[in-house]
């Protein structure tokens, strides 16, 4: 943990205590027809653990993501979340308690800010049809409750005052974040970020950075995708680098770092070793 | 609305100031040509062969130049009591009215108007030589005032909707353009001409189009916003008044009843479509079942079913009947969505319609008595009140078509509010979120395929209320009124007026059922005018005539760009007057 930002001290002291095994991955397998996407691999993340996972294009992360969340459901393995075998629905996925985010920004575009937040709330809230049209004392308690909470977690990404803004003119940056506070807004207790700096400049990215931790010492636990190695190494407890479908190595970030393989496997085979530095 | 060519930026720079005074000079020849007489014969129009004397349309063409020339002059003015200091309180408002953009549309719209009053007297007196002198003076005020416009250097765009207003200013100016609405309604459907239906039509056409391209549009829908209850009340109120303004007459009343009831059909079509985005081509099917229902259960000698029950029974039941129609439909056929569901809901209405001609006792039990359906339902009789009698109030008498406006009216209500409470709950959320990104909206816990049945099946409901009122207006119920068109004309008033909003729809629907209710011969070509109108309007105005808030960013998020470029183009001066 060589970075100096403000949080990492309390970071270092917040994933010590009280390990619990949120999600337990094993032997996923997702097939589509005669190609192997993902291939036996397994996974352990813990409460309050950032767990990234890299590997060159077409590896298979987003794939795996897709199985845990429950958009595909694996050919085989199964998907354990917090003791309990996971439903391969992905409303049911968001209900247990596990929130992503996507590669390519999937907002709900003409929504603005706030509603697209207010959203995330929805499997949490419960008033249906007759009450919202009756405005009975649950509906209003729900939704002032709902609004309260989603201005929170807009200020709580650092985008405070900018609920009322369409999703689709908001910054890039701006994006990013919001589809964080969304995925926060469903209190999930594991958060999947797939490629959550992609296209960002080094600024966005820290702050980034700097969000993903507080979100971990809210005792979160956090599986992150990306390809931007710097991020990885300063954000991670622990790396998984897959290949091929295949997880390819996994221990601490510096473990990952400095394996030939992975090496290999993102600059093909070593000709002139220099490259590795970049990797 | 781009800017032909032969007006190019640097035309327009060089000569803005004739372009003012041409525009100026056009609108006051215009207003003044009113005075003369414009047809040879008073049989065309409303006899506009006075010489000295306006007659009602020439007053409204008067109205137009007058328009015109203020917004022509205000360029001028502006700069003027900006160096002079006068009145800068007034000024300020002043700079907010997107006077130019005003004035080019009026521009558009005077020719249009002339043009369409001289066809109508062309038409109907016969011949080129019935317009006298005085309507080519207007042509010709029309042209050099469009001329003129088209010379002014573009407007920046008008930002009266961040003005801010004193609330009785608001709710005044709510009260009378609603007001003026139902008078300019009123008198439009009084006409028994069809030429001066369509010129009034043509009025408000342009009238609206000043309003929205000046700004005051923008203003009156952020006052609306602000009062919102005062604006949903005094549109009722209004619309309630209407029976009175017809002093008993019933042949307007039956029409403003069925554009009622199409209306309210459109706005439940309009949560399915709008709001949650499934676009559904059968809807009339559900309008049918909630019709068939109520008139096999009705008083009606023809009735197949013995149960007599009073009418909100029946309606509700009706409206459940709808639901359940919704709902069998629904489940199987939500898991597709897009083009495949269109079509799927194409055929259940063709099924639909098929099904009730086959209930005639030969192809299938009897109960709706095949295609000559149920015919001699008699009028309601709610709590003593009968519909079918003439009530007098305040000295007006109120006949049948009238009482059902009423129960339209409220029918309506009911539907609006269901409408608008679920557009702002935690369900109109999430069906917004399905109608953006479906896969998104799963992904973060919505129940995309129970509010998806919700919104059919919901629908559905609203449309089986509105079908029950329509078997008792309509008299009978036969299968042949709900054919796949009415579907597609239930469609076509909700992207006409503004998907997802309520006031769009509703107006969209007035229009689509209005107009040929009204003009005959626009009900023969009435498919080949509104198929034009689609398309015009999907070139023009994408979002609808009034649109929602987000689909207005959706499709011209980039046109104030635009116009800012222009803009900084412009030398200080022009930017100032404009």
């Amino acid at each position: 943990m060589s970075i100096d930002s403000p949080v990492a001290g309390a970071a270092a002291s917040g994933h010590e205590v009280g390990k619990r095994e949120m999600l337990v991955a094993s032997h996923v397998t997702m097939r589509f027809g005669g190609l192997v996407a993902v291939d036996d691999v397994s996974l352990t993340v813990h409460t309050g653990e950032i767990v990234g996972l890299i590997g060159p294009n077409g590896a298979g992360k987003t794939t795996f993501f897709n199985c845990l969340t429950g958009l595909y459901k694996p050919t085989s393995g199964e998907v354990r979340f917090a003791d309990r075998l996971l439903p391969p629905k992905p409303r049911q996925v968001v209900v247990a308690g596990m929130a992503r985010t996507f590669q390519n920004i999937r907002l709900f575009p003409n929504m603005t800010a706030l509603e697209n937040v207010m959203v995330g709330r929805y499997c949490r809230t419960s008033s249906m049809a007759v009450t919202s049209i009756l405005r009975g004392p649950k509906y209003r308690r729900e939704e002032a409750e709902t609004r309260e909470r989603a201005v929170e977690l807009l200020e709580y990404v650092g985008m405070k005052g900018q609920g009322g803004h369409l999703a689709r003119n908001l910054p890039y940056g701006d994006q990013r974040r919001l589809e964080i506070a969304r995925a926060l807004a469903t209190d999930p207790q594991l958060l999947l970020l797939d490629e959550p700096t992609a296209g960002m400049n080094p600024q966005e990215t820290r702050q980034a950075e700097e969000l993903i931790f507080k979100i971990r010492d809210s005792g979160m636990a956090i599986v992150v995708i990306e390809h931007d190695m710097r991020f990885i190494f300063n954000l991670c407890d622990r790396v998984s680098c897959l290949v091929r479908g295949k997880t390819l190595v996994e221990g601490t970030a510096a473990q990952v770092q400095s394996d030939p393989r992975v090496i290999e496997a993102y600059i093909g085979s070593p000709e002139g070793e220099d490259g590795a530095e970049n990797a | 609305m781009r800017i032909p060519t032969i007006f190019t930026l640097e035309l327009q720079k060089r000569h803005h100031r004739i372009g003012r005074l041409l525009a100026l000079a056009g609108g006051l020849v215009f207003a003044v040509s009113a005075y003369l007489p414009w047809a040879y014969a008073s049989g065309a129009l409303d006899d506009m062969s006075y010489l000295g004397g306006p007659s009602a349309l020439q007053f409204l063409g008067l109205a137009l130049g007058l328009i015109l020339a203020i917004c022509a002059t205000m360029g001028l003015i502006e700069p003027w009591a900006g160096a002079k200091g006068v009145a800068p309180a007034l000024l300020k408002v002043s700079k907010r009215v997107g006077w130019t953009r005003g004035a080019k549309v009026t521009g558009i719209g005077m020719l249009a108007y002339i043009g369409v009053v001289l066809l109508a007297i062309v038409i109907e007196l016969g011949g080129l030589v019935t317009v006298e002198w005085g309507g080519w003076v207007a042509l010709a005020a029309a042209v050099v005032g469009l001329i003129g416009t088209r010379l002014i250097t573009p407007g920046r765009p008008p930002s009266l909707e961040r003005l801010r207003t004193p609330g009785w200013v608001g709710i005044l100016a709510i009260a009378l353009t609603l007001l003026g609405a139902l008078l300019l309604a009123a008198y439009a459907l009084n006409q028994v001409d069809g030429g001066s239906f369509v010129v009034i039509l043509t009025f408000a056409g342009v009238l609206a189009a000043f309003i929205l391209r000046s700004g005051l549009g923008g203003w009156l829908s952020s006052i609306s916003q602000r009062h919102r209850t005062v604006l949903v009340f005094a549109a009722f109120a209004v619309a309630f008044l209407f029976p009175f303004t017809q002093n008993g007459s019933d042949a307007n009343m039956s029409i403003a009843t069925q554009v009622l009831i199409f209306a309210a059909t459109a706005v439940g079509l309009n949560i399915v479509v709008g709001l949650a985005g499934l676009l559904d081509l059968g809807y009339i099917a559900f309008l049918g079942a909630g019709a068939f229902t109520a008139a096999t259960m009705s008083q009606s000698a023809f009735a197949t079913i013995g149960w007599k029950p009073p009418f909100i029974v029946v309606m509700l039941i009706a409206g459940l009947i709808s639901a359940t129609l919704g709902l069998i439909i629904g489940s199987p056929t939500l898991r597709v969505s897009g083009d495949y569901l269109a079509i799927v809901t194409l055929a259940f209405g063709e099924i639909f319609r098929i099904s009730m001609s086959n209930l005639d006792g030969r192809d299938g039990p009897d109960l709706v008595h095949g295609s000559s359906g149920i015919p001699a339902i008699p009028n309601l009789n709610l709590f003593g009140f009968d519909f079918g009698a003439v009530h007098t109030v305040a000295g007006i008498p109120l006949g049948r078509f009238s009482n059902y406006f009423f129960l339209m009216l409220l029918i309506m209500a009911v539907i609006v509010l269901v409408f608008t409470r679920l557009n702002h709950s935690r369900i109109g959320r999430g069906w917004v979120a399905i109608r953006e990104d479906e896969k998104a909206a799963e992904a973060m816990g919505v129940n995309v395929f129970g509010l998806k049945l919700l919104a059919f099946a919901g629908g559905a409901f609203l449309a089986g209320l509105a079908g029950a009122v329509k078997a008792h207006v309509d008299q009978s119920v036969t299968p042949d009124q709900y054919i796949f068109l009415e579907s597609a004309f239930l469609l076509a008033a909700v992207v006409l007026g503004g998907m997802g909003t309520v006031m769009g729809v509703i107006l969209g629907a007035v229009l689509l059922k209005l107009v040929p209710e009204k003009l005959r011969f626009v009900n023969e070509y009435r498919m080949l005018l509104f198929g034009l109108l689609l398309v015009v309007m999907m070139r023009v105005r994408p979002e609808g005539m009034i649109p929602n808030q987000r689909r207005v960013l959706e499709f011209h998020s980039d046109d104030e760009e635009l116009i800012d470029e222009i803009e900084e183009d412009l030398p200080y001066e022009f930017a100032e007057e404009s």
